[in-house]
């Protein structure tokens, strides 16, 4: 289960993608649109993507982390579209025999996902609307 | 050579529209596309940020000729998760 998503996010869905007798654990972070950001009150968030590529990016983070971590799945999904506080704009399942693989590999995607996948965030909040910009760049 | 440009995001709101099509002359590389699109649009000058690019889908960096590419994206520095 690797992609983006104008639809909710099911996170059992992802759970039962990448769970199997084979893994004795299974690492799931969910980030979510939180209602403040430097100093403004968020109304909502709207994410673009330069869909095809960010899709491409996906699958080779997937790969990348397989690669990395003793891992046996990976299940992946960002949203697209209009997102109200409180949503789930972005989840990654991360299933391994043991534990440390299974939260490594977690932490890893989440973190390289956010420096390198082609998607943007739009805040709106009371006053205004910001493209907001990331400080990373991919090869870094 | 015809290549298509992409634009995404703040860049995209900035140029009014999501994509162009240019002739550029063979051997030219991103760089050089940039140049042309910053004439082309006066409000690159105040970017604030040097965007990424992507060659057919692929980060590439600024030195890389266009030649065989389909299709340039100007990306401003990434945000999801």
């Amino acid at each position: 289960m690797i992609g983006l998503q104008a639809d909710p996010i099911r996170v059992e869905r992802l759970l039962a993608a990448v769970s199997g007798d084979d893994c004795g654990a299974v690492a799931l972070f969910l980030g979510t649109v939180r209602e403040h950001n430097a100093g403004r009150r968020v109304q909502h968030l709207e994410y673009h993507a330069y869909e095809e590529m960010a899709v491409a990016e996906l699958e080779k983070l997937a790969l990348g982390v397989s690669e990395r971590f003793a891992v046996s799945r990976v299940a992946l999904v960002h949203r697209t579209g209009r997102l109200a506080v409180g949503e789930i704009s972005v989840a990654v399942a991360v299933a391994a025999a043991h534990r440390q693989a299974a939260i490594d590999a977690c932490r890893w995607t989440i973190d390289t996902l956010k420096r390198t996948v082609p998607i943007w965030k739009k805040e709106f909040f009371e006053g205004g609307e910001v493209w907001i910009e990331g400080a990373g760049r991919p090869g870094e | 050579m015809d290549v298509r440009v992409r634009y995404f995001a703040s860049l995209a709101e900035r140029v009014g529209r999501p994509a162009e099509t240019l002739q550029v002359r063979p051997g030219t590389d991103v760089d050089g596309l940039w140049r042309m699109l910053v004439e082309r649009h006066p409000s690159f000058a105040t970017l604030g940020f040097r965007p990424l690019v992507a060659l057919d889908m692929t980060y590439a960096d600024w030195k890389q000729p266009l030649n065989g590419v389909r299709e340039v994206a100007f990306l401003p520095p990434v945000s999801g998760g």
